[in-house]
């Protein structure tokens, strides 16, 4: 049995890493293979002395490659065990195809992701490229704006994952949240296990005799693609009885503030002071709490700003989107990932999907920021909204821009 | 035949997936030359040569995917392959 480390709940100066190896800790999950990886490697390093140290039941494998590590993963769940394992961008693209056949096996587990650029060139700083590149296959996507999200993302996950049969990959980025120290209030280890419960998969192979991952061509492969997109129809009813009861057991010692319980529970969006805000951006990530601030600090100044943070981007809360976006003048839709030959970045077609499902139409400018971990910080937050406030004024400005591009690269373009 | 992810819930179920109609050539038994050697019944990767008391009767159509190593390898060239119809 595990030991038990925090009988009480506890406040603690954490990394987003540290956070989530103690909710992976917290979790015990049975099985955990992965393969080292910046910025996610600390995760494994402090997760390993865990399993060494006896403080968690799990059996850690160290697999030779993410491609392998997953493998283990869809081995592992589909045996009846609760299986997680973390990677960070070229390790999320070696594991591709695995991806593909943990949620066509319709295996849960809960993968954490920590958004690292894509090489070439070779970078290891946050971007969204690597989730973006795996979107379209079949998991849940989660996406948490700083350490305290990633851990309690990474919790309420695991029960998601688990009701609708789906893989799930929690998000953070890279280094600005995942080697940054936040304040991080955990819950007591037991609250965790209890709230987590036992794992049962219907189909296990260590309970009976059953093929899995057998072929299915012509006559059958489209039903089952068509299975897993009714299962992603039900994951807004799973996140709703998660979320309300991962609420439920915030509340239940009663010294949380509102606001912070809101903060933590799943959700689909957080909108932020948007309820009369004329320019609104939208966001996911890190760059979430840099726009409060300026957001705040413009309020101050009398100016109607307003944010839509996007905490879950598959399956994408179009109706969600549509009700807050509809009262804005203009929307600034900030993308930490590129689309190639495409409009604009990824959560850009999203929005305007959104948008035209519910016949809204209103002038939008794609940013595209922080690829390769370029800064992004307050001045530029600002950048964006002057562009918007431009836009609405009547000036013309470009469609799509890049943020925080450096000059001595633009002067070059200019020759 | 719907379980989640494709998952058959029971043993043994192979057999139940008829591969017979990925053939473009068929494999035809001219009793009057086969010698019973079984050769055929060793190479053939499919298990579809039907054997009875000692000897070899026909073929598994349902199975028999029509690679032909079961002609190729007869030393009496009792199995022709014949183009299948439609």
């Amino acid at each position: 049995m595990a030991i038990i480390l925090f009988k009480n709940r506890t406040v603690r100066p954490l990394t987003g890493n540290f956070a989530v190896s103690e909710a992976m800790r917290q979790i015990n999950p049975d099985v955990v293979a992965a393969y080292p990886i910046t910025p996610q490697t600390e995760i494994m390093q402090i997760f390993s002395s865990f399993v060494s140290n006896g403080y968690v039941d799990s059996e850690l494998i160290t697999a030779e490659s993410e491609h392998s590590a997953l493998s283990a993963c869809v081995g592992a769940a589909v045996s009846g065990a609760r299986a997680m394992t973390a990677t960070a961008g070229p390790g999320l693209a070696l594991m591709w195809e695995i991806l593909g056949i943990a949620s066509g096996m319709r295996a849960p587990m809960v993968l954490q992701l920590v958004n690292r650029a894509l090489s070439a060139p070779i970078n290891i700083h946050c971007d969204h490229s690597d989730a973006m590149g795996a979107r379209d296959q079949g998991w849940i996507q989660v996406f948490a704006e700083d350490a305290q999200e990633a851990y309690d993302h990474l919790i309420q996950s695991v029960k998601v994952a688990e009701k609708v049969y789906l893989p799930v990959m929690s998000c953070m980025d890279g280094f600005i949240v995942s080697h940054a120290i936040d304040r991080v209030s955990l819950l007591a280890d037991e609250e965790v296990r209890e709230f987590v419960g036992e794992y049962k998969y219907p189909y296990s192979m260590l309970s009976k005799t059953v093929t899995h991952g057998a072929i299915a061509m012509t006559d059958s492969y489209f039903e089952f693609k068509h299975q897993q997109r009714l299962a992603m129809d039900e994951v807004k009813k799973a996140v709703e009885e998660v979320s309300k009861e991962y609420k439920e057991l915030l509340e239940s010692q009663g010294n949380l503030k509102d606001w912070e319980i809101e903060k933590r529970v799943l959700k689909f969006v957080e909108p932020y002071k948007i309820e009369d805000a004329e320019i609104v951006l939208v966001a996911m990530g890190s760059a979430a709490g840099t726009i409060k601030y300026v957001i705040d600090k413009l309020r101050e100044e009398g100016k109607k700003v307003g944010l839509l943070k996007i905490k879950i981007f598959r399956p994408f809360p179009y109706e969600e989107v549509s009700k807050y976006l509809e009262n804005a003048k203009i929307l600034g839709i900030l993308d930490r990932a590129e689309t190639f030959g495409g409009k604009g970045g990824p959560l850009l077609s999203e929005i305007i999907t959104a948008l035209y499902l519910k016949g809204i139409h209103k002038p939008i400018r794609n940013f595209i920021y922080g690829l390769g971990g370029r800064d992004f910080n307050i001045n530029h937050v600002k950048e964006v909204i002057n562009t918007l406030e431009r836009t609405l004024k009547g000036e013309n400005t470009p469609f799509l821009s890049y943020i925080n591009l450096r000059k001595d690269y633009l002067d070059t373009l200019q020759k | 035949m719907w379980e989640l992810g494709a998952v058959i819930p029971y043993p043994g179920n192979s057999e139940e997936y008829k591969t017979g109609n990925w053939r473009t050539f068929k494999p035809v038994l001219h009793t009057d030359k086969c010698i019973n050697c079984m050769i055929c019944f060793m190479v053939c990767p499919d298990s579809c040569i039907i054997v009875e008391n000692g000897k070899m009767i026909g073929f598994d159509y349902d199975h028999c995917k029509g690679c032909g190593l079961c002609a190729y390898e007869c030393p009496k060239d009792a199995i022709e392959m014949i183009k299948e119809r439609g």
